[in-house]
Protein backbone atom coordinates (compact mmCIF):
# COMPACT_ATOMS: atom_id res chain seq x y z
CA UNK A 1 0.00 0.00 0.00
CA UNK A 2 2.78 2.37 0.99
CA UNK A 3 4.68 1.67 -2.18
CA UNK A 4 1.52 2.24 -4.18
CA UNK A 5 1.03 5.63 -2.60
CA UNK A 6 4.68 6.50 -3.12
CA UNK A 7 4.52 5.45 -6.72
CA UNK A 8 1.43 7.54 -7.39
CA UNK A 9 2.24 10.29 -4.94
CA UNK A 10 1.36 13.18 -7.24
CA UNK A 11 -1.88 11.59 -8.36
CA UNK A 12 -2.80 10.85 -4.76
CA UNK A 13 -2.24 14.45 -3.74
CA UNK A 14 -4.28 15.61 -6.71
CA UNK A 15 -7.17 13.37 -5.75
CA UNK A 16 -6.98 14.52 -2.14
CA UNK A 17 -7.04 18.20 -3.09
CA UNK A 18 -9.91 17.68 -5.51
CA UNK A 19 -11.79 15.63 -2.95
CA UNK A 20 -11.31 18.32 -0.31
CA UNK A 21 -12.73 20.93 -2.64
CA UNK A 22 -15.65 18.69 -3.53
CA UNK A 23 -16.36 18.36 0.17
CA UNK A 24 -16.18 22.13 0.52
CA UNK A 25 -18.60 22.52 -2.36
CA UNK A 26 -20.98 19.89 -1.06
CA UNK A 27 -20.99 21.52 2.35
CA UNK A 28 -21.98 24.86 0.88
CA UNK A 29 -24.58 23.49 -1.50
CA UNK A 30 -26.18 21.20 1.08
CA UNK A 31 -26.36 23.74 3.89
CA UNK A 32 -26.87 26.68 1.56
CA UNK A 33 -24.24 28.47 3.58
CA UNK A 34 -21.03 30.09 2.62
CA UNK A 35 -17.60 29.33 4.02
CA UNK A 36 -17.32 32.92 5.02
CA UNK A 37 -13.88 32.94 6.54
CA UNK A 38 -12.08 32.16 3.27
CA UNK A 39 -13.96 34.90 1.47
CA UNK A 40 -13.24 37.36 4.28
CA UNK A 41 -9.53 36.60 4.05
CA UNK A 42 -9.45 37.01 0.32
CA UNK A 43 -11.56 40.16 0.20
CA UNK A 44 -9.59 41.71 3.04
CA UNK A 45 -6.35 40.88 1.27
CA UNK A 46 -7.44 42.16 -2.13
CA UNK A 47 -9.44 45.24 -1.10
CA UNK A 48 -6.46 47.42 -0.07
CA UNK A 49 -4.79 46.81 -3.41
CA UNK A 50 -8.03 47.53 -5.24
CA UNK A 51 -8.34 50.79 -3.29
CA UNK A 52 -4.80 51.78 -4.24
CA UNK A 53 -5.44 50.97 -7.88
CA UNK A 54 -8.69 52.95 -7.81
CA UNK A 55 -6.89 55.84 -6.13
CA UNK A 56 -4.21 55.82 -8.80
CA UNK A 57 -6.78 55.60 -11.56
CA UNK A 58 -8.88 58.41 -10.14
CA UNK A 59 -5.79 60.55 -9.67
CA UNK A 60 -4.59 59.91 -13.18
CA UNK A 61 -7.97 60.63 -14.71
CA UNK A 62 -8.29 63.78 -12.64
CA UNK A 63 -4.83 64.92 -13.66
CA UNK A 64 -5.50 64.46 -17.34
CA UNK A 65 -8.93 66.06 -17.14
CA UNK A 66 -7.56 69.02 -15.26
CA UNK A 67 -4.67 69.27 -17.61
CA UNK A 68 -6.95 69.32 -20.61
CA UNK A 69 -9.29 71.76 -18.90
CA UNK A 70 -6.40 74.00 -18.00
CA UNK A 71 -5.25 73.94 -21.57
CA UNK A 72 -8.73 74.94 -22.70
CA UNK A 73 -8.82 77.60 -20.07
CA UNK A 74 -5.53 78.95 -21.18
CA UNK A 75 -6.76 79.24 -24.74
CA UNK A 76 -9.91 80.90 -23.56
CA UNK A 77 -7.85 83.25 -21.47
CA UNK A 78 -5.97 84.44 -24.48
CA UNK A 79 -9.21 85.03 -26.36
CA UNK A 80 -10.74 86.82 -23.46
CA UNK A 81 -7.68 89.02 -23.01
CA UNK A 82 -8.18 90.23 -26.49
CA UNK A 83 -11.91 90.71 -25.99
CA UNK A 84 -12.79 91.61 -22.44
CA UNK A 85 -9.44 91.72 -20.69
CA UNK A 86 -9.29 90.74 -17.10
CA UNK A 87 -12.94 90.03 -16.35
CA UNK A 88 -12.29 86.34 -16.88
CA UNK A 89 -11.47 85.48 -13.29
CA UNK A 90 -14.66 87.00 -12.10
CA UNK A 91 -16.63 85.05 -14.66
CA UNK A 92 -15.09 81.81 -13.45
CA UNK A 93 -15.84 82.76 -9.88
CA UNK A 94 -19.47 83.44 -10.66
CA UNK A 95 -19.87 80.25 -12.64
CA UNK A 96 -18.40 78.17 -9.85
CA UNK A 97 -20.60 79.87 -7.34
CA UNK A 98 -23.78 79.24 -9.27
CA UNK A 99 -22.87 75.65 -10.13
CA UNK A 100 -22.13 74.82 -6.53
CA UNK A 101 -25.38 76.29 -5.39
CA UNK A 102 -27.31 74.39 -8.04
CA UNK A 103 -25.75 71.13 -7.01
CA UNK A 104 -26.65 71.75 -3.39
CA UNK A 105 -30.20 72.49 -4.47
CA UNK A 106 -30.47 69.41 -6.64
CA UNK A 107 -29.19 67.18 -3.85
CA UNK A 108 -31.84 68.66 -1.63
CA UNK A 109 -34.43 67.78 -4.24
CA UNK A 110 -33.20 64.22 -4.50
CA UNK A 111 -32.96 63.73 -0.76
CA UNK A 112 -36.38 65.20 -0.26
CA UNK A 113 -37.72 62.77 -2.83
CA UNK A 114 -36.06 59.75 -1.23
CA UNK A 115 -37.01 59.41 2.41
CA UNK A 116 -34.88 56.28 2.91
CA UNK A 117 -31.56 56.50 4.71
CA UNK A 118 -28.72 55.88 2.31
CA UNK A 119 -25.00 55.34 2.47
CA UNK A 120 -22.86 56.33 -0.49
CA UNK A 121 -20.22 53.93 -1.73
CA UNK A 122 -17.79 53.72 -4.59
CA UNK A 123 -17.45 50.69 -6.83
CA UNK A 124 -13.91 49.34 -6.51
CA UNK A 125 -14.03 46.09 -8.40
CA UNK A 126 -16.02 43.57 -10.37
CA UNK A 127 -16.56 39.89 -9.64
CA UNK A 128 -13.69 37.60 -10.56
CA UNK A 129 -15.75 35.29 -12.74
CA UNK A 130 -15.60 36.01 -16.43
CA UNK A 131 -19.39 36.29 -16.66
CA UNK A 132 -19.89 37.72 -13.18
CA UNK A 133 -22.62 40.26 -12.60
CA UNK A 134 -21.35 41.33 -9.22
CA UNK A 135 -19.33 44.34 -8.12
CA UNK A 136 -17.54 45.29 -4.96
CA UNK A 137 -18.02 48.63 -3.20
CA UNK A 138 -15.81 50.24 -0.61
CA UNK A 139 -18.40 50.30 2.18
CA UNK A 140 -18.53 47.25 4.40
CA UNK A 141 -20.02 45.99 7.62
CA UNK A 142 -17.96 48.46 9.64
CA UNK A 143 -20.00 51.24 8.04
CA UNK A 144 -23.27 49.51 8.74
CA UNK A 145 -23.80 47.61 5.53
CA UNK A 146 -25.64 44.33 5.93
CA UNK A 147 -26.46 41.46 3.62
CA UNK A 148 -29.74 41.98 1.82
CA UNK A 149 -29.65 45.77 1.67
CA UNK A 150 -30.82 47.39 -1.53
CA UNK A 151 -28.42 49.33 -3.73
CA UNK A 152 -29.65 52.19 -5.90
CA UNK A 153 -28.55 55.25 -7.79
CA UNK A 154 -30.68 58.32 -8.31
CA UNK A 155 -31.49 56.84 -11.72
CA UNK A 156 -32.86 53.56 -10.42
CA UNK A 157 -32.13 50.30 -8.68
CA UNK A 158 -28.73 48.69 -9.09
CA UNK A 159 -28.82 45.45 -7.13
CA UNK A 160 -28.57 44.15 -3.61
CA UNK A 161 -25.84 43.38 -1.12
CA UNK A 162 -25.13 39.65 -1.07
CA UNK A 163 -22.14 39.78 1.27
CA UNK A 164 -20.87 42.43 3.65
CA UNK A 165 -17.23 42.18 4.62
CA UNK A 166 -15.51 44.53 7.05
CA UNK A 167 -13.97 46.73 4.37
CA UNK A 168 -16.11 46.02 1.32
CA UNK A 169 -19.43 44.64 0.20
CA UNK A 170 -20.41 42.43 -2.68
CA UNK A 171 -23.31 43.66 -4.77
CA UNK A 172 -25.36 41.35 -6.97
CA UNK A 173 -26.37 43.44 -9.97
CA UNK A 174 -29.92 43.44 -11.25
CA UNK A 175 -28.71 41.90 -14.49
CA UNK A 176 -27.52 38.73 -12.79
CA UNK A 177 -29.58 35.61 -13.34
CA UNK A 178 -29.93 35.12 -9.59
CA UNK A 179 -31.47 38.55 -9.07
CA UNK A 180 -35.19 39.00 -8.48
CA UNK A 181 -37.35 41.82 -7.15
CA UNK A 182 -41.00 42.72 -7.00
CA UNK A 183 -42.02 45.44 -9.46
CA UNK A 184 -45.15 47.31 -10.37
CA UNK A 185 -46.00 49.42 -13.38
CA UNK A 186 -46.24 53.15 -13.01
CA UNK A 187 -50.02 53.16 -13.02
CA UNK A 188 -50.01 50.37 -10.45
CA UNK A 189 -52.05 48.08 -12.66
CA UNK A 190 -49.42 45.49 -13.49
CA UNK A 191 -47.40 43.58 -10.95
CA UNK A 192 -44.60 41.18 -11.70
CA UNK A 193 -41.27 39.79 -10.67
CA UNK A 194 -38.15 41.39 -12.04
CA UNK A 195 -35.45 38.93 -13.05
CA UNK A 196 -31.94 39.36 -14.35
CA UNK A 197 -31.02 37.43 -17.44
CA UNK A 198 -27.26 37.78 -17.62
CA UNK A 199 -27.77 40.28 -20.43
CA UNK A 200 -28.12 44.07 -20.31
CA UNK A 201 -31.92 43.80 -20.32
CA UNK A 202 -34.12 42.80 -17.39
CA UNK A 203 -37.20 40.63 -17.58
CA UNK A 204 -40.52 41.13 -15.81
CA UNK A 205 -41.99 37.70 -15.23
CA UNK A 206 -45.33 36.34 -14.08
CA UNK A 207 -47.41 39.02 -15.79
CA UNK A 208 -50.61 37.47 -17.20
CA UNK A 209 -51.05 37.90 -20.94
CA UNK A 210 -54.33 39.75 -20.53
CA UNK A 211 -52.56 42.62 -18.74
CA UNK A 212 -51.83 45.68 -20.85
CA UNK A 213 -48.22 46.77 -20.93
CA UNK A 214 -46.85 49.24 -23.41
CA UNK A 215 -43.38 49.97 -24.66
CA UNK A 216 -42.02 53.03 -22.90
CA UNK A 217 -43.95 52.35 -19.72
CA UNK A 218 -42.01 52.68 -16.47
CA UNK A 219 -41.76 50.02 -13.79
CA UNK A 220 -41.02 50.74 -10.15
CA UNK A 221 -40.18 48.63 -7.14
CA UNK A 222 -43.31 47.37 -5.43
CA UNK A 223 -41.78 46.82 -2.00
CA UNK A 224 -43.15 43.28 -1.86
CA UNK A 225 -39.71 41.70 -1.79
CA UNK A 226 -38.80 43.37 1.51
CA UNK A 227 -35.51 44.44 -0.03
CA UNK A 228 -36.29 47.45 -2.17
CA UNK A 229 -38.61 50.06 -0.71
CA UNK A 230 -41.61 50.83 -2.89
CA UNK A 231 -41.30 53.56 -5.45
CA UNK A 232 -37.76 53.29 -6.81
CA UNK A 233 -37.52 53.40 -10.59
CA UNK A 234 -36.50 50.09 -12.13
CA UNK A 235 -36.57 50.61 -15.86
CA UNK A 236 -38.55 51.39 -18.93
CA UNK A 237 -40.21 48.76 -21.08
CA UNK A 238 -38.16 48.02 -24.17
CA UNK A 239 -40.31 45.25 -25.64
CA UNK A 240 -43.47 43.33 -24.84
CA UNK A 241 -44.42 40.00 -26.32
CA UNK A 242 -47.24 37.60 -25.58
CA UNK A 243 -45.87 34.24 -24.56
CA UNK A 244 -47.16 31.25 -22.68
CA UNK A 245 -48.17 31.32 -19.93
CA UNK A 246 -47.03 34.89 -19.19
CA UNK A 247 -46.10 38.01 -21.05
CA UNK A 248 -42.46 38.44 -21.98
CA UNK A 249 -41.53 41.97 -20.90
CA UNK A 250 -38.01 43.29 -21.26
CA UNK A 251 -36.83 46.42 -19.47
CA UNK A 252 -33.96 48.77 -19.92
CA UNK A 253 -32.51 49.02 -16.40
CA UNK A 254 -32.54 52.67 -15.39
CA UNK A 255 -29.92 52.39 -12.66
CA UNK A 256 -27.28 50.78 -14.84
CA UNK A 257 -27.58 52.96 -17.91
CA UNK A 258 -24.82 55.42 -17.13
CA UNK A 259 -22.23 53.00 -15.80
CA UNK A 260 -21.52 52.32 -12.17
CA UNK A 261 -19.15 54.46 -10.19
CA UNK A 262 -20.98 55.67 -7.11
CA UNK A 263 -24.00 53.95 -5.61
CA UNK A 264 -26.25 54.42 -2.62
CA UNK A 265 -26.86 51.56 -0.21
CA UNK A 266 -30.23 51.85 1.47
CA UNK A 267 -29.54 51.27 5.13
CA UNK A 268 -33.06 52.04 6.24
CA UNK A 269 -35.72 51.77 3.59
CA UNK A 270 -38.86 53.86 3.59
CA UNK A 271 -41.65 53.09 1.15
CA UNK A 272 -42.70 55.97 -1.01
CA UNK A 273 -45.34 56.71 -3.57
CA UNK A 274 -44.73 55.98 -7.17
CA UNK A 275 -44.32 59.32 -8.93
CA UNK A 276 -46.97 60.18 -11.50
CA UNK A 277 -44.36 61.07 -14.10
CA UNK A 278 -41.16 59.25 -15.05
CA UNK A 279 -38.13 60.31 -13.05
CA UNK A 280 -36.42 61.85 -15.99
CA UNK A 281 -39.35 64.19 -16.66
CA UNK A 282 -39.65 65.54 -13.16
CA UNK A 283 -38.84 69.21 -12.75
CA UNK A 284 -35.77 70.14 -10.76
CA UNK A 285 -35.67 73.32 -8.81
CA UNK A 286 -33.03 75.70 -10.08
CA UNK A 287 -31.97 78.59 -7.91
CA UNK A 288 -32.45 82.08 -9.30
CA UNK A 289 -29.60 83.95 -10.92
CA UNK A 290 -27.23 85.71 -8.54
CA UNK A 291 -27.99 89.38 -7.98
CA UNK A 292 -26.13 92.15 -9.72
CA UNK A 293 -22.51 92.06 -8.59
CA UNK A 294 -22.20 95.84 -8.77
CA UNK A 295 -24.56 96.27 -5.84
CA UNK A 296 -23.15 95.64 -2.37
CA UNK A 297 -24.59 92.37 -1.15
CA UNK A 298 -22.45 91.51 1.83
CA UNK A 299 -22.89 93.36 5.07
CA UNK A 300 -19.17 93.03 5.70
CA UNK A 301 -18.36 94.49 2.33
CA UNK A 302 -20.92 97.21 2.28
CA UNK A 303 -20.73 98.11 5.88
CA UNK A 304 -24.48 98.22 6.09
CA UNK A 305 -27.39 95.83 6.35
CA UNK A 306 -28.41 94.36 3.00
CA UNK A 307 -31.63 95.43 1.41
CA UNK A 308 -33.11 91.94 1.73
CA UNK A 309 -31.89 88.93 3.71
CA UNK A 310 -30.35 85.94 1.85
CA UNK A 311 -33.09 83.58 0.91
CA UNK A 312 -31.47 80.79 -1.02
CA UNK A 313 -28.43 78.60 -0.65
CA UNK A 314 -27.01 80.30 -3.71
CA UNK A 315 -27.22 83.64 -1.96
CA UNK A 316 -25.65 82.27 1.17
CA UNK A 317 -22.84 80.67 -0.76
CA UNK A 318 -22.25 83.79 -2.78
CA UNK A 319 -22.01 85.81 0.40
CA UNK A 320 -19.49 83.36 1.77
CA UNK A 321 -17.37 83.75 -1.33
CA UNK A 322 -17.75 87.49 -1.18
CA UNK A 323 -16.75 87.66 2.46
CA UNK A 324 -13.81 85.35 1.92
CA UNK A 325 -12.58 87.44 -1.00
CA UNK A 326 -13.02 90.66 0.95
CA UNK A 327 -11.18 89.25 3.92
CA UNK A 328 -8.25 88.52 1.64
CA UNK A 329 -8.37 91.98 0.14
CA UNK A 330 -9.59 90.77 -3.23
CA UNK A 331 -11.79 93.15 -5.18
CA UNK A 332 -14.14 91.34 -7.51
CA UNK A 333 -14.52 92.91 -10.89
CA UNK A 334 -11.35 94.92 -10.62
CA UNK A 335 -9.61 92.70 -13.12
CA UNK A 336 -6.69 92.00 -10.83
CA UNK A 337 -5.17 88.59 -11.46
CA UNK A 338 -4.73 87.68 -7.82
CA UNK A 339 -6.87 84.64 -7.22
CA UNK A 340 -8.23 84.44 -3.66
CA UNK A 341 -8.11 81.19 -1.71
CA UNK A 342 -11.62 79.71 -1.44
CA UNK A 343 -10.61 76.39 0.11
CA UNK A 344 -12.57 76.97 3.30
CA UNK A 345 -15.81 77.74 1.51
CA UNK A 346 -18.67 75.31 1.79
CA UNK A 347 -17.76 73.80 5.15
CA UNK A 348 -20.47 75.71 6.89
CA UNK A 349 -23.24 74.76 4.51
CA UNK A 350 -26.17 72.96 6.10
CA UNK A 351 -26.43 69.29 5.16
CA UNK A 352 -29.93 69.49 3.90
CA UNK A 353 -30.94 72.70 2.23
CA UNK A 354 -34.47 73.72 3.05
CA UNK A 355 -35.53 76.40 0.64
CA UNK A 356 -39.02 76.71 1.96
CA UNK A 357 -37.96 77.07 5.58
CA UNK A 358 -35.72 80.01 4.77
CA UNK A 359 -38.43 81.97 3.05
CA UNK A 360 -38.50 85.52 4.41
CA UNK A 361 -41.34 87.95 4.62
CA UNK A 362 -40.40 89.27 1.22
CA UNK A 363 -41.70 87.21 -1.69
CA UNK A 364 -39.10 84.64 -2.77
CA UNK A 365 -38.07 84.35 -6.38
CA UNK A 366 -40.10 81.76 -8.29
CA UNK A 367 -38.85 78.21 -8.71
CA UNK A 368 -38.00 77.41 -12.28
CA UNK A 369 -38.57 73.83 -13.42
CA UNK A 370 -35.48 72.67 -15.32
CA UNK A 371 -37.55 70.79 -17.84
CA UNK A 372 -39.57 73.88 -18.57
CA UNK A 373 -36.81 76.45 -18.72
CA UNK A 374 -35.42 76.82 -22.24
CA UNK A 375 -31.79 77.50 -21.39
CA UNK A 376 -31.46 78.66 -17.83
CA UNK A 377 -29.53 81.77 -17.14
CA UNK A 378 -27.54 79.77 -14.65
CA UNK A 379 -26.39 77.64 -17.51
CA UNK A 380 -27.05 74.27 -15.94
CA UNK A 381 -29.32 71.34 -16.46
CA UNK A 382 -29.02 69.33 -13.29
CA UNK A 383 -28.56 65.57 -13.18
CA UNK A 384 -28.93 64.17 -9.74
CA UNK A 385 -26.38 61.43 -10.44
CA UNK A 386 -23.58 63.91 -10.74
CA UNK A 387 -24.87 65.92 -7.91
CA UNK A 388 -24.41 63.65 -4.94
CA UNK A 389 -20.64 63.63 -4.76
CA UNK A 390 -20.14 67.30 -5.51
CA UNK A 391 -22.72 68.39 -3.03
CA UNK A 392 -21.18 66.29 -0.34
CA UNK A 393 -17.87 67.91 -1.04
CA UNK A 394 -19.47 71.31 -0.96
CA UNK A 395 -20.93 70.41 2.39
CA UNK A 396 -17.52 69.60 3.71
CA UNK A 397 -18.15 65.87 3.75
CA UNK A 398 -15.71 63.41 2.19
CA UNK A 399 -16.51 62.24 -1.29
CA UNK A 400 -18.71 59.19 -1.18
CA UNK A 401 -20.68 59.90 1.95
CA UNK A 402 -24.31 60.83 1.97
CA UNK A 403 -26.34 61.35 5.07
CA UNK A 404 -29.71 62.66 5.81
CA UNK B 1 18.10 28.84 -23.24
CA UNK B 2 20.24 25.92 -22.27
CA UNK B 3 18.61 23.74 -24.88
CA UNK B 4 17.38 24.23 -28.35
CA UNK B 5 14.03 25.94 -28.49
CA UNK B 6 13.38 24.05 -31.71
CA UNK B 7 13.03 20.73 -29.89
CA UNK B 8 9.51 19.90 -28.89
CA UNK B 9 9.95 16.79 -26.75
CA UNK B 10 12.04 16.57 -23.63
CA UNK B 11 13.17 13.63 -21.59
CA UNK B 12 12.44 13.64 -17.87
CA UNK B 13 15.84 15.09 -17.04
CA UNK B 14 16.00 17.37 -20.03
CA UNK B 15 15.57 21.13 -19.88
CA UNK B 16 15.86 23.54 -16.99
CA UNK B 17 13.43 23.74 -14.10
CA UNK B 18 12.56 27.39 -13.72
CA UNK B 19 13.11 29.01 -10.38
CA UNK B 20 11.29 32.08 -9.27
CA UNK B 21 11.83 34.27 -6.30
CA UNK B 22 9.23 33.78 -3.62
CA UNK B 23 7.55 37.13 -4.20
CA UNK B 24 6.73 36.16 -7.76
CA UNK B 25 4.41 33.43 -6.49
CA UNK B 26 2.54 35.99 -4.42
CA UNK B 27 2.63 39.13 -6.52
CA UNK B 28 1.90 37.68 -9.96
CA UNK B 29 -1.23 35.73 -8.92
CA UNK B 30 -2.37 38.73 -6.90
CA UNK B 31 -1.93 41.01 -9.89
CA UNK B 32 -3.77 38.54 -12.08
CA UNK B 33 -6.71 38.45 -9.67
CA UNK B 34 -6.68 42.23 -9.34
CA UNK B 35 -6.72 42.46 -13.11
CA UNK B 36 -9.71 40.12 -13.22
CA UNK B 37 -11.51 42.12 -10.57
CA UNK B 38 -10.68 45.61 -11.67
CA UNK B 39 -10.03 45.91 -15.39
CA UNK B 40 -13.39 44.60 -16.69
CA UNK B 41 -15.05 47.24 -14.55
CA UNK B 42 -13.77 49.96 -16.85
CA UNK B 43 -13.04 47.93 -19.97
CA UNK B 44 -15.84 45.36 -20.19
CA UNK B 45 -14.50 44.27 -23.54
CA UNK B 46 -11.54 42.72 -21.71
CA UNK B 47 -13.70 40.55 -19.49
CA UNK B 48 -12.96 37.56 -21.72
CA UNK B 49 -9.39 37.50 -20.41
CA UNK B 50 -8.77 34.79 -17.82
CA UNK B 51 -5.58 36.15 -16.32
CA UNK B 52 -5.62 33.85 -13.27
CA UNK B 53 -5.87 30.86 -15.59
CA UNK B 54 -2.99 32.05 -17.74
CA UNK B 55 -0.86 32.58 -14.64
CA UNK B 56 -1.71 29.09 -13.38
CA UNK B 57 -0.78 27.63 -16.76
CA UNK B 58 2.47 29.54 -16.89
CA UNK B 59 3.62 28.80 -13.36
CA UNK B 60 2.71 25.14 -13.69
CA UNK B 61 4.36 24.71 -17.07
CA UNK B 62 7.59 26.30 -15.96
CA UNK B 63 7.77 24.69 -12.52
CA UNK B 64 7.51 21.20 -14.01
CA UNK B 65 6.21 19.97 -10.66
CA UNK B 66 2.80 18.37 -10.63
CA UNK B 67 2.29 18.92 -6.91
CA UNK B 68 3.42 22.53 -7.19
CA UNK B 69 1.16 23.03 -10.20
CA UNK B 70 -1.93 21.63 -8.56
CA UNK B 71 -1.45 23.67 -5.40
CA UNK B 72 -0.82 26.82 -7.42
CA UNK B 73 -4.03 26.17 -9.31
CA UNK B 74 -6.00 25.37 -6.17
CA UNK B 75 -4.93 28.52 -4.34
CA UNK B 76 -5.50 30.86 -7.26
CA UNK B 77 -8.79 29.17 -8.05
CA UNK B 78 -10.03 29.44 -4.48
CA UNK B 79 -9.03 33.09 -4.35
CA UNK B 80 -10.97 33.66 -7.55
CA UNK B 81 -13.92 31.77 -6.07
CA UNK B 82 -13.82 33.98 -3.01
CA UNK B 83 -14.30 37.04 -5.19
CA UNK B 84 -17.13 35.58 -7.21
CA UNK B 85 -20.67 34.79 -6.18
CA UNK B 86 -20.30 31.06 -6.76
CA UNK B 87 -19.61 28.51 -4.03
CA UNK B 88 -15.97 28.03 -3.12
CA UNK B 89 -14.35 25.26 -5.08
CA UNK B 90 -15.72 25.77 -8.58
CA UNK B 91 -12.75 27.65 -9.95
CA UNK B 92 -10.58 25.84 -7.40
CA UNK B 93 -11.23 22.39 -8.82
CA UNK B 94 -10.92 23.56 -12.43
CA UNK B 95 -7.64 25.32 -11.85
CA UNK B 96 -6.28 22.49 -9.70
CA UNK B 97 -6.71 20.16 -12.64
CA UNK B 98 -5.35 22.71 -15.06
CA UNK B 99 -2.29 23.22 -12.86
CA UNK B 100 -1.70 19.47 -12.57
CA UNK B 101 -2.05 18.78 -16.27
CA UNK B 102 -0.01 21.82 -17.24
CA UNK B 103 2.81 20.70 -14.99
CA UNK B 104 2.56 17.21 -16.49
CA UNK B 105 2.85 18.70 -19.96
CA UNK B 106 5.77 20.82 -18.83
CA UNK B 107 7.67 17.71 -17.88
CA UNK B 108 7.45 16.27 -21.37
CA UNK B 109 7.44 19.25 -23.71
CA UNK B 110 9.64 22.18 -24.40
CA UNK B 111 7.23 24.80 -23.15
CA UNK B 112 9.43 27.69 -24.23
CA UNK B 113 8.30 27.12 -27.76
CA UNK B 114 5.86 29.84 -28.78
CA UNK B 115 3.66 27.56 -30.85
CA UNK B 116 3.31 25.09 -27.99
CA UNK B 117 2.50 27.90 -25.58
CA UNK B 118 -0.14 29.20 -27.94
CA UNK B 119 -1.67 25.77 -28.33
CA UNK B 120 -1.53 24.93 -24.63
CA UNK B 121 -3.07 28.23 -23.58
CA UNK B 122 -5.95 27.65 -25.95
CA UNK B 123 -6.34 24.02 -24.91
CA UNK B 124 -6.33 24.75 -21.19
CA UNK B 125 -8.77 27.64 -21.61
CA UNK B 126 -11.19 25.39 -23.45
CA UNK B 127 -10.67 22.61 -20.90
CA UNK B 128 -11.24 25.07 -18.04
CA UNK B 129 -14.44 26.46 -19.53
CA UNK B 130 -15.81 23.04 -20.39
CA UNK B 131 -15.06 21.65 -16.93
CA UNK B 132 -16.61 24.70 -15.31
CA UNK B 133 -19.71 24.29 -17.45
CA UNK B 134 -19.99 20.61 -16.52
CA UNK B 135 -19.59 21.39 -12.83
CA UNK B 136 -22.22 24.12 -13.01
CA UNK B 137 -24.68 21.62 -14.43
CA UNK B 138 -23.74 18.63 -12.32
CA UNK B 139 -22.96 20.20 -8.97
CA UNK B 140 -24.96 23.42 -8.87
CA UNK B 141 -27.92 22.29 -11.00
CA UNK B 142 -27.62 25.40 -13.13
CA UNK B 143 -28.37 25.55 -16.83
CA UNK B 144 -25.64 27.65 -18.43
CA UNK B 145 -25.52 27.67 -22.23
CA UNK B 146 -22.90 25.50 -23.94
CA UNK B 147 -21.40 28.40 -25.82
CA UNK B 148 -18.49 26.60 -27.44
CA UNK B 149 -18.17 29.14 -30.23
CA UNK B 150 -17.43 31.90 -27.76
CA UNK B 151 -15.05 29.63 -25.92
CA UNK B 152 -13.12 28.92 -29.09
CA UNK B 153 -12.91 32.61 -29.92
CA UNK B 154 -12.00 33.67 -26.40
CA UNK B 155 -9.62 30.74 -26.09
CA UNK B 156 -7.77 31.94 -29.16
CA UNK B 157 -7.64 35.49 -27.83
CA UNK B 158 -6.46 34.30 -24.43
CA UNK B 159 -3.82 32.19 -26.12
CA UNK B 160 -2.47 35.19 -28.00
CA UNK B 161 -2.43 37.28 -24.83
CA UNK B 162 -0.88 34.33 -23.02
CA UNK B 163 2.07 34.19 -25.40
CA UNK B 164 2.93 37.79 -24.68
CA UNK B 165 2.27 37.38 -20.97
CA UNK B 166 4.51 34.30 -20.80
CA UNK B 167 7.22 36.17 -22.63
CA UNK B 168 7.03 38.92 -20.04
CA UNK B 169 6.96 36.48 -17.13
CA UNK B 170 10.02 34.69 -18.58
CA UNK B 171 12.03 37.73 -17.59
CA UNK B 172 11.20 37.10 -13.93
CA UNK B 173 12.67 33.64 -13.83
CA UNK B 174 16.20 32.46 -13.61
CA UNK B 175 17.21 29.01 -14.81
CA UNK B 176 18.61 26.83 -12.05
Amino acid sequence: MESFVNRYRNLTILLLVIFAQFLLLALQVKNDQDVRIIRVWTVTAVTPFARVVELLRGGSVGFFRNYILLRDEDAENRRLREQVGHLKLENIFLKNEVNTAERAKALGVFQARVPSKTLAATVIGAGAGSNAKVVYVDAGSTRGVERGMAVVTPDGIVGKVIAAYPTASEILLATDTDFAAGVVSQDGAVRGTLKGQGTPLLKVDYVPIQEKVQVGQWFYTSGDDRIFPRGFPVGVVRSVRDAQPFKEILLDPAGLQHGLEDVLIITQGVHQDIPPTPVTDQPVYIAPSPPDESKPASPAAAGAAPASPPITEADKLRLEYQASGDAQGHKFGSGAYSEPNFSGIGTTLPQKPAPAAAAPAAAPPPAVPAAASPKPATGATTRTTDVTRHSNQANGEPAGSTKR
Amino acid sequence: MAYSSGRMLLSQSDGPVSRFRAWVFVVIPLLAILFQVYVPLFFPVLSFLEMPLLVVVYLSLTQRSQVGGLFTGALIGLAQDSLSKNPLGMFGICKTLVGYFAASVGVHFNVDNTVIRLFLSFLFYFFHQTLYWVMQRMLLAQQPPFDYQSWILFGALNAVVGVFLFHFLDKLRAAA
